[in-house]
């Protein structure tokens, strides 16, 4: 599903964040990405969500080369692929369900629709009865299921978290973590870059490690 | 949640919209972002006022001018025939002679009318009105020819009818009178032109601060605008609601410029009747009217999404996830 083909990244400032990494997910997988800060984690998500493009190497999503994609075919790329953040990058000026919308609505489904998805994705993460709360009077755990919740209501094919439990205690990145894994089960392939390396090791998920851009193991 | 294959398959054919649905769905984004802009225009009412007067201000000016400009031409166009020919007879054409001339030239179809001033009448009134009644009086001789005035039919080209006069014999001089229409042409053009540039300069103000305004407005949503890019949005889908609020700002500014224009005729319309009854002139003033006002809006309107384009071509690709 993902695949990494001899990968570097260097930044302008001449910083290389990713050197030489080849590797590859399978459909359906979840799979741990981890390693210090700085380590190419970031950078990683980043050439798979377009926001940035590799200086050498091939990323392919789903056997497509993203060096074909143009500017112009990034937004619907993007929409293919739902992403969850440390910071749950919420509009806070809207309510639950009209964060978790969004995707839907750029998207172009009908008012009909984006309701009934929007309450299944909701219902999910377990946060049905807040749809109409705004997101600063909710917990952060809640802030972050709301993240997933709308990471998940267009029905990707990859999710990608980047540290999604960072600034959760541990009852509630376990609980993060099962929601990603219930995903997984549906056929969702995930993603996640966590240096929370207690956690995940409990779960039995195959883990990437990178070390200054460098994959140090779990290439498989 | 079940594991089961078969929401298996429609998470990932479900993912896109049927096309009759997008088309739905962009016109459904249309209204709401018109809406979402226009509720957030009206949120502000203090500085959204302030804009729109601005706004306002800068398109009624030169609103204001061409309408004074069209009222001017119509009052100049109410004078009848301006142009007038004189024609200075030959000395030795007597008062008779004179009188037929001026019958013969009053028959002719490219002539208005014809007026003659006796040379003794016209000697009467240069007297009077020079002063120089003595001098006049101690002359042994009227120096003064007759003089027949001639108006021109309307739509003849003046300048031609004075050649065609100054070949008839009794003819010595035919002056066509035009110095003064030519000025007030020439002043009326130059008025136009000045109208025009200065309108064209406010114009492009008004872009400007358009621009501005709609800059303004996406740096205070930043945050948003990286969200929405992050999960999909096309540049189309963001840049819209930022087309509305220039829309709303625009069409806001062009309302408030007509409604000032209303408000400078009203002010002004007593006194120039006044005015015209004093010269027994059955003038009105002419004011913006309904068209004039929804062109005035409509321009408005155009000129905000002008100004909105410039600020979101230039600002809201800057603004990408980093």
């Amino acid at each position: 599903m993902i695949q990494f083909e001899r990968v570097s990244k260097r930044y302008e400032e001449g910083h290389d964040a990713l050197r030489e990494i080849s590797l590859e997910i399978a459909r359906d997988d979840l799979v741990f990405l981890t390693g210090h800060s700085g380590a190419g984690k970031s950078t990683l998500l980043r050439l798979i969500m377009l926001m940035d493009r590799p200086t050498r190497g091939k990323v392919r999503i789903d056997g497509r080369d993203l060096a074909t994609i143009g500017s112009r075919g990034i937004p619907a790329h993007r929409r293919n692929i739902g992403v969850v953040f440390q910071n749950h990058q919420l509009l806070f000026d809207r309510s639950v369900f009209d964060n978790v919308a969004l995707p839907l609505v750029i998207a172009g489904y009908d008012q009909r629709e984006i309701g009934r998805r929007v309450r299944a994705a909701l219902d999910k993460v377990g946060l049905l009865a807040r749809e109409r709360a705004l997101p600063i009077t909710l917990s952060g755990g809640e802030q972050q299921r709301v993240g997933i919740a709308r990471a998940v209501v267009g029905r990707p094919r990859i999710l990608l978290a980047d540290e999604p439990t960072g600034n959760l205690d541990p009852a509630l990145s376990a609980e993060i973590m099962a929601l990603f894994e219930a995903f997984n089960q549906v056929g969702v392939t995930v993603l996640i870059a966590s240096h929370d390396l207690a956690l995940i090791s409990r779960l039995q998920h195959r883990i990437i490690t990178l070390r200054d851009g460098q994959l140090v193991g779990g290439a498989a | 949640m079940a594991a089961n294959p078969g929401q298996r398959r429609e998470g990932a054919s479900a993912s896109r919209a049927r096309l009759g649905d997008r088309y739905r769905a962009w016109r459904d984004h249309h209204s709401l972002s018109a809406a979402d802009s226009l509720r957030r225009v009206l949120d502000n009412p203090a500085s959204s006022i302030l804009t729109w007067l601005v706004i306002g201000i800068a398109m009624a000016l030169p609103a204001a001018l061409g309408i004074a400009l069209d009222n001017a031409r119509a009052v100049s166009g109410s004078w009848d025939s301006p142009a007038q020919i004189s024609l200075f007879l030959k000395a030795d054409i007597d008062e008779q002679q004179a009188q037929d001339l001026r019958l013969t030239l009053a028959d002719r179809g490219d002539v208005g009318s014809a007026q003659l001033v006796p040379r003794d009448a016209a000697l009467a009134e240069f007297a009077e009105l020079s002063g120089f009644a003595d001098v006049v009086a101690s002359l042994d001789d009227n120096p003064l020819p007759h003089l027949v005035l001639v108006e021109p039919a309307s739509g003849v080209d003046p300048a031609v009818l004075r050649e065609a006069f100054a070949a008839l014999p009794e003819v010595d001089q035919a002056v066509l009178d035009m110095a003064w229409v030519q000025r007030l042409n020439n002043i009326m053009e130059l008025s136009r032109r000045l109208v025009l540039a200065l309108g064209g300069v406010l114009v492009l103000g008004v872009v400007l601060i358009l621009g501005n305004t709609i800059r303004l407005a996406i740096e205070s949503r930043r945050e948003e605008i990286v969200i929405v890019k992050l999960v999909g949005g096309s540049n189309a889908f963001v840049r819209r609601p930022f087309l509305y609020t220039g829309l709303w700002y625009g069409v806001g500014g062009g309302l408030f410029a007509a409604l000032l224009v209303l408000v400078a005729l009203l002010f002004l319309d007593g006194p120039v009747s006044r005015l015209a009854s004093l010269y027994q002139s059955g003038f009105e003033l002419q004011g913006i009217g309904l068209i004039g006002s929804l062109q005035l809006i409509l321009l408005g309107g155009l000129l905000g999404l002008a100004g909105a384009w410039l600020a979101v071509s230039r600002h809201l690709g800057a603004i990408e996830p980093r």
